[in-house]
């Protein structure tokens, strides 16, 4: 009994997750942010799915299986690997448009005093000029 | 109870599934439609896998790990067209 509430638990839980994945996947306003929902909350789900699976199958059938440990660490190893390469098309493609710029003055390179390499490139002293000429001494 | 969860998140998935198809269909660019479709890969395993239990049997396990593996593939490979313009160069 209490085995049925767990796997329905989960069950519930992992329909749940998905369903609120791909909501977001169509409700959400850019790319970016669309790319949230399918990887987080999605993989949740499946992942609800496969544990209610693997309780079902060890307690009702009687014998445990690997096949769910299989597509759970495949499914959690691949989801952030496919996320990160849809993130690079989506850089490479222009978005996001507009970056946040940072805010306040803790930034190492904007407080005065902090970063002497980053006042130096900010200000440059103007360098003595050079004679192009070539070293002596040094015939070819 | 069992039966019911398993209707519930039966309903949830196919819900899914229809979203996911609806933004491959209209969708603002071509990276949302390659999540669209890594998306639905994952939906249909979990549907699968669901299958699965309501049947009691062990022979769609094989299946999901070769729907996993090919959606994986399939969305690298999309990436890989998104960014270069070609897959293997």
């Amino acid at each position: 009994m209490l085995i049925d509430a767990l796997i329905a638990g989960f069950l519930v839980l992992g329909g749940f997750f998905g369903f609120v994945g791909s909501l977001g996947l169509v409700k959400l306003p850019d790319p970016m942010t669309r790319l949230h929902a399918p990887t987080k909350s999605t993989t949740l789900g499946v992942g609800g799915v496969l544990v209610a699976s693997m309780l079902f199958f060890a307690f009702k059938e009687g014998h445990v299986s690997a096949h769910e440990l299989l597509i759970t660490m495949f499914l959690f190893v691949t989801a952030p690997v496919s996320a990160h390469f849809l993130a690079k098309a989506n850089l490479h493609r222009g978005y996001p448009t507009r970056l946040p710029r940072p805010e306040g003055s803790q930034w190492a390179h904007r407080s005065p005093g902090t970063d002497t390499s980053a006042e130096v490139l900010a200000d440059p002293e103007p360098e003595p000029e050079q004679p192009l000429t070539p070293p002596e001494g040094h015939g070819h | 109870m069992i039966a019911a969860a398993l209707s519930f998140a039966f309903g949830c998935f196919g819900l899914a599934l229809v979203l996911n198809l609806w933004r491959v269909i209209r969708s603002p660019g071509v990276p949302d439609r390659v999540l669209a479709l890594d998306t639905m890969v994952v939906n249909l395993i979990a549907l699968l896998v669901l299958y699965g239990i309501q049947r009691s049997t062990a022979v769609y396990f094989e299946a999901a790990v070769l729907i996993a593996m090919v959606g994986f593939v399939s969305t690298v490979a999309y990436a890989k067209f998104m960014l270069r313009g070609d897959i293997v160069e």
